[in-house]
């Protein structure tokens, strides 16, 4: 008897108690927790995300397209970036015609490598304001996990407010599983030496989001 | 379990010396503090906690009652999925599974993230007994392995050490195992940090090999979920060419929807934040992004045994949060090592014994390591009642009586030393279905007060020895009552 065989006979084996009348998943689970919590507008949805960001040690920025690439070239000069990681479909208009060197992530790229580029600019699949979360999903315009891993400095752009959602539950509903997916809140950090909390270990230790969209009224 | 803990001297013997480290006590006191009220804070954010804590309970109950449907239906997206699944039904076999995974791959070193499961099997033991290092890369592991220490809390393993402890660990130990610290490196963490992010790159960005658990894994789409804080389990995930994944069978939930309860409850119930900083999750492997090969280790290893206990498989709920080590009185004093097993705290003291059985001393003492006051029940986010495990537990060691080892039913025979307590039980039964003795000795036990003595003589000694003896009052409940309300209803 192999293994798989031994272990499914002990779980069934275990389980004599468990009649075939006993409850299906959809009756045994209720579901009366809440979709999202406190009924907020566009508007105050955005601001939750914008707050709790910068909760957790994100920076926060705001921007509408006209506006992008100057900032995105701000923040990369003021970070000395002199190369810039890009996924292979970001909108080109996102960044400046000028500006440091910009880096496409190709498969036969070591680790090494991509450890020398200073920043990353991605979008990203969904936001959750209530946790302050990005998701990326590895869509064209966010590229590969690494390349939002190993530099130091990532420049998230969420497109305001089509990407945002209230809730973990909401945000569920809208990802694919069968894609790679990385939650990120706030930069990587630790609390592992007496409980001081620490950003930057081993992720990018520093995270900066663009809001981007014209801002909302009410 | 590891042959790290055997050996371990029951929890009383363990618990005494760690209560007389002031080091080790002040700084428990301040981290379980720390934590217990940023948790209460978080967990204050949501309103519908309590139905969420219920969804948990009975996702997790359900997914355990037909647990051989949920196994094989995972097994099925995972190989869908581009994933191979492997069975372990005990430490040994899951060791030497990940060994030769490893060694086909032609590497003498692997990456790993933080896992209870691979502690559990003692799996860098077994890897390093073949010719392969294994790298711990959570902060906290990190300096655990560094000074060939045992972890002693699930969340923050070097929870026992301050920070003055951690640069010298630092500093003496990093050199052998790669990039040494810098000469000046201080106590400040950030600074200690810094010199772990430096140490550690190096090993991330060469490593072909990456070992990890999960939180979840999803039956219906294959989906495995890493939650942590630093980055370095996203490392583990993404930039080796083979990952190797060591998961518990009890790990698994039916849907992706499950995912949207536990994402809740999970970091708060244990960092304490909104979300922990960083969660992956894969399915399978992705062409060009991420591992090419993956392996899943579906691992059993008493959990079977444990599920074939009625009262005592909710322990398999369990999501690994810690919450309940933070609010114990017992853990806070106690510290984690008294435990004598990866698994400390109110839920090591339920889980240790069921999944390695009640057979030696360690285990035999741990449903006793409680005061039983309910906080560890309060905090859960899976509604794990784990005073009545206990209670449950403590019966199954002074009474023996039937249980399930490896699979087989076995009847267990009482543990040794409870020989008084169980006299004293069987005493107590006869006297209280014997009102009339049980009235005669009440009256002999008040008029002979004066001639108690403060500790008790014999087997007894150990007990009253850690405690006060309870006074006898002067006339018994019974002959107060009589006296002064005539035995008739209703007091005045």
């Amino acid at each position: 008897m192999n293994s798989r065989e031994r272990v499914l006979g002990r779980v069934r084996r275990a389980l004599a108690d468990v009649t075939p009348q006993d409850r299906p998943y959809e009756e045994a689970v209720p579901r009366d927790y809440l979709r999202e919590h406190g009924e907020l507008t566009v508007r105050q949805t955005v601001e939750l995300l914008a707050e709790n960001l910068a909760d957790y040690r994100a920076i926060v920025h705001r921007a509408d397209g006209e506006e992008l690439p100057l900032l995105v070239t701000r923040l990369l000069a003021e970070r000395g970036a002199r190369e810039v990681l890009v996924p292979p479909g970001l909108p080109p208009e996102w960044l400046p015609a000028a500006g440091p060197v910009r880096i496409h992530d190709r498969a036969a790229d070591t680790p090494q490598r991509l450890d020398r580029v200073d920043s990353v600019v991605t979008g990203c699949a969904v936001a959750i304001a209530e946790t302050g979360t990005i998701v990326l999903d590895g869509s064209p315009d966010q590229g590969r996990r690494r390349i939002s891993l190993v530099p130091d400095h990532h420049i998230c752009v969420v497109r305001v407010p089509e990407q945002v959602v209230s809730s973990v539950p909401q945000a569920l509903e809208r990802l694919d599983p069968t894609r790679p997916l990385t939650w990120i809140s706030g930069p990587s950090a630790t609390s592992d030496i007496e409980l001081d909390r620490v950003e930057g270990v081993h992720g990018p230790r520093t995270l900066e989001v663009i809001l981007l969209g014209r801002p909302l009224s009410a | 379990m590891t042959g790290t803990y055997l050996g371990m001297p029951a929890f009383p013997k363990a618990a005494a010396d760690a209560v007389h480290n002031p080091t080790l006590r002040g700084n428990l006191r301040h981290a379980t503090h720390t934590i217990r009220a940023k948790r209460a804070k978080a967990v204050g954010e949501l309103s519908d906690w309590a139905e969420l804590r219920e969804a948990g309970r009975r996702i997790k109950d359900h997914t355990l009652r037909h647990l051989d449907r949920y196994l094989l239906q995972l097994e099925e997206s995972v190989t869908a999925a581009g994933g191979t699944v492997h069975w372990a039904a005990d430490a040994d076999e899951a060791n030497r599974i990940v060994a030769r995974l490893v060694k086909e791959t032609g590497e003498s070193e692997v990456v790993k993230v933080k896992s209870m499961a691979t502690q559990e099997i003692g799996l860098n033991e077994a890897l390093e007994a073949e010719g392969i290092r294994a790298y711990e890369t959570d902060l906290a592991e990190l300096i655990v392995q560094l000074c060939k220490d045992r972890p002693s809390h699930i969340l923050v393993p070097a929870i026992h050490r301050n920070r003055g402890e951690i640069r010298d660990i630092f500093r003496a130990e990093m050199g052998e195992w790669g990039r040494p610290t810098p000469e000046d490196l201080t106590d400040a963490p950030a600074e200690l940090a810094e010199a772990a992010r430096l140490h550690l790159r190096e090993k991330f960005l060469r490593a072909k090999v990456g070992i990890s658990g999960a939180n979840f894994m999803v039956a219906e789409t294959g989906t495995l979920v890493v939650v942590e804080s630093e980055g370095n389990g996203r490392m583990c995930l993404t930039l080796p060419e083979t990952l190797i994944s060591v998961v518990g069978i009890e790990k698994v939930v039916p849907a992706w929807r499950d995912l949207e309860v536990f994402l809740q409850t999970l970091p708060r119930s244990s960092t304490a934040e909104r979300m922990n900083p960083y969660t992956s999750m894969w399915t399978g492997t992705t062409d060009e992004d991420g591992p090419r090969t993956f392996h899943l280790v579906l691992l059993d290893n008493g959990r079977t045994d444990t599920l074939a206990d009625r009262v005592g498989r909710q322990a398999l709920r369990c999501i690994r949060c810690s919450a309940c080590l933070n609010v114990c009185p017992v853990y806070e004093r106690a510290g984690g090592h008294a435990y004598g097993s990866v698994y400390p705290g109110p839920i090591g003291a339920i889980l240790s014994p069921q999944l390695r059985g009640t057979a030696s001393e360690i285990d035999a003492s741990l449903p006793y390591a409680s005061s039983l006051c309910g906080a560890c029940y309060e905090v859960c986010p899976v509604a794990i009642d784990i005073p009545e495990v206990l209670v449950h537990l403590r019966e199954r060691v002074v009474e023996g009586g039937p249980a399930v080892r490896e699979g087989n039913r076995v009847v267990l025979r009482p543990a040794k030393g409870h020989a008084a307590e169980r006299a004293a039980m069987r005493a107590a039964r006869w006297a209280f279905s014997h009102p009339g003795a049980l009235r005669a000795g009440q009256r002999l036990a008040s008029r002979t007060r004066r001639l108690h003595p403060r500790t008790l003589p014999g087997p007894g000694r150990a007990w009253s020895g850690t405690r006060d003896l309870p006074a006898v009052p002067p006339e018994p409940f019974r002959d107060w009552w009589q006296r002064t309300r005539g035995g008739k209803d209703g007091a005045r």
